[in-house]
């Protein structure tokens, strides 16, 4: 009696442990990025860090301003959500409401299958292919610009946009399907007033999950982007975001130095943007699920 | 002449006897079946039914779990077949088969009413209530308002909802979202209303409104109204039909079914023998 009960409490704190493992891994992470990135701040103030146009890290003396950066994250991401956001949420709507059955097992594979290519295979394909092809089109210097990385990203955001909508458009209960239809309304204004409208906060986290993943992505955005640390003013110039600025340049850095430590700080503005963008994500999936 | 009278009037009342829905009434029909059978993939849900359902009448469709009863319902709208069910046999609304016309224009003739209520969980009140009207391209007439009144005044809801109308549809409890459904129901004004089970869900004070204003929609629509409650049925409809396996065993005057119905099955059922 007095050992089982032993075992049931074991067993009950070797579970809490796991289930707060993650969490603890979070805190550490950030508290590492805080402890390596924040000395940044006492030779740069935060304002000029955040707002300064230039980033020239290894001149001398070196300026840290990632104003750049930001514009051009900023830039690549509202590109690719432009591109990704429509056609995400189109073809969840199709797959979940208009598609017969087979159709839609075959597309949601492929989705998935979309999901799990590497993001240096895309960034590869987007190189060789895209680059060049918006090089002729708009007849430019450089095929490797802003645009380029915003399609290249807007396919790593659609399997994450399409397969989320899709999940929280099937989830809208039968009955209000039937209500609308049966009160004479059309396939059409059924799917878009009546089941799109249930969805929404479902849809609206499936776009922030879809953005979030952009953001943070690293290997095909330095792959195509160009990597200019300029601030940009158009689409089709060369831009370099916040992650490929970290990727690229960690290798060259002294550790402990400036240049290290601003990079770490990047990695803090990175980490709050993502937070922020999740939680409204969160905010939005619980919305659905009540 | 006079014997083929005799022949005639002889077979009218035999026919009488097994389906006397099918000779008596011939007037003001507002909607007919007629050897109507129904299907789900291979299985057959309905069969060989024929009912004739007169204008300004309630009718009560009952009968145990499976008989049918919903699926016949779901014929007269067309419902059945978006749920992927199939049919043959022919409906007639007003004389003319609702299987030759747009199954859109179909439902907005006649009107439902479901078993759980389903207010579009988005919407207010009032938006509900305006939803069809606003899917139907009715919304430019500028009468909203007027027609939300008097449709949530039909479904004796207004008094209750009249100062909330811009609260969500999901906030009103069980009864006021269900009376919500019939004033959605009504307010694109349908002729006929067909109710599945619409007091199963609810207590005995909301389902006693509801089947009051079953009596007072009367007046104005034709309705259908399935359940298994067979004090319901006893209370609110002009005629009463049995459903058993997929068949109409019994279909006559309300009275006649609960006082003394033709057929067995029909008496075991209504005294709660079986079902």
């Amino acid at each position: 009696m007095h050992l089982r009960k032993v075992k049931e409490f074991i067993i009950e704190r070797m579970i809490f442990l796991s289930g707060i493992m993650s969490i603890i891994i979070v805190a550490l992470i950030f508290i590492f990025l805080l402890k390596e990135g924040l000395s940044i701040f006492w030779r740069v103030p935060i304002s000029d860090f955040l707002f300064a146009r230039n980033w020239y890290p290894i001149s001398d003396p070196p300026q840290f301003g990632i104003l750049p950066l930001i514009l051009g994250s900023i830039l690549v991401t509202a590109g690719a959500g432009v591109i990704s956001i429509p056609i995400g949420i189109a073809s969840a709507l199709f797959i979940a409401e208009i598609a017969p059955r087979k159709t839609k097992e075959v597309l949601k594979a492929g989705i998935e299958l979309l999901a799990a290519i590497p993001s240096v295979v895309i960034g590869f394909i987007g190189m060789v292919t895209l680059g060049p092809f918006i090089k002729d089109l708009f007849h430019l210097s450089t095929g490797l610009t802003a645009l380029s990385g915003s399609i290249t990203l807007a396919f790593m955001a659609m399997p994450t946009i399409v397969s989320i909508a899709e999940d929280a458009i099937t989830a809208v209960p039968r009955q209000y399907r039937d209500a609308a239809i049966a009160m004479g309304a059309t396939k059409w204004q059924t799917t878009w007033r009546i089941v799109a409208h249930a969805a929404r906060p479902g849809m609206v986290a499936a776009v922030m999950l879809g953005i979030g993943r952009v953001i943070g992505e690293t290997m095909a955005v330095m792959m195509v982007t160009g990597n200019a640390a300029l601030i940009p003013h158009s689409i089709l110039q060369p831009v370099r975001t916040l992650t490929a600025t970290v990727a690229a340049e960690m290798g060259e850095t002294v550790q402990g130095g400036e240049h290290y430590a601003a990079l770490f700080a990047i990695g803090i503005v990175l980490f709050i943007i993502t937070f922020l963008i999740n939680g409204v994500a969160d905010i939005y999936l619980h919305k659905t699920k009540k | 002449m006079v014997i083929i009278r005799i022949k005639g009037t002889v077979m009218i009342e035999t026919l009488q006897k097994f389906s006397p829905a099918i000779v008596s009434h011939k007037m003001d029909l507002k909607l007919e079946a007629k050897t109507v059978n129904a299907f789900f993939g291979k299985t057959q849900a309905l069969q060989n039914v024929s009912l004739s359902i007169e204008k300004n009448h309630v009718v009560a469709i009952i009968g145990p779990s499976g008989c049918g009863k919903s699926t016949f319902l779901r014929c007269l709208n067309r419902m059945h077949e978006v749920a992927g069910g199939t049919m043959n046999g022919t409906i007639l609304l007003d004389g003319k088969d609702i299987h030759e016309n747009d199954p859109v224009n179909l439902r907005r003739r006649v009107g439902m009413v479901f078993q759980k209520a389903n207010p579009f969980p988005t919407m207010s009140i009032f938006d509900n209530v305006a939803a069809g009207l606003r899917l139907n391209g009715m919304a430019h007439n500028g009468h909203i308002a007027e027609i939300v009144e008097r449709s949530l005044q039909q479904a004796a809801l207004w008094n209750e909802v009249k100062d909330s109308l811009s609260k969500n549809g999901m906030s009103i409890s069980g009864g006021q979202q269900q009376r919500l459904c019939i004033a959605r129901a009504l307010a694109v004004n349908p002729e006929v209303l067909l109710m599945d089970e619409p007091a199963s869900a609810l207590d005995p004070i909301p389902t006693a409104k509801i089947e009051e204003l079953i009596y007072e929609l009367k007046k104005d629509y034709t309705i259908i109204i399935v359940t298994h409650n067979m004090q319901q049925a006893a209370r609110v409809s002009d005629e009463t039909a049995f459903f058993y396996l997929g068949e109409i065993i019994e279909f006559d005057n309300t009275k006649k079914i609960f006082t003394a119905p033709s057929i067995k099955q029909t008496e075991d059922y209504v005294t709660g023998r079986f079902g």
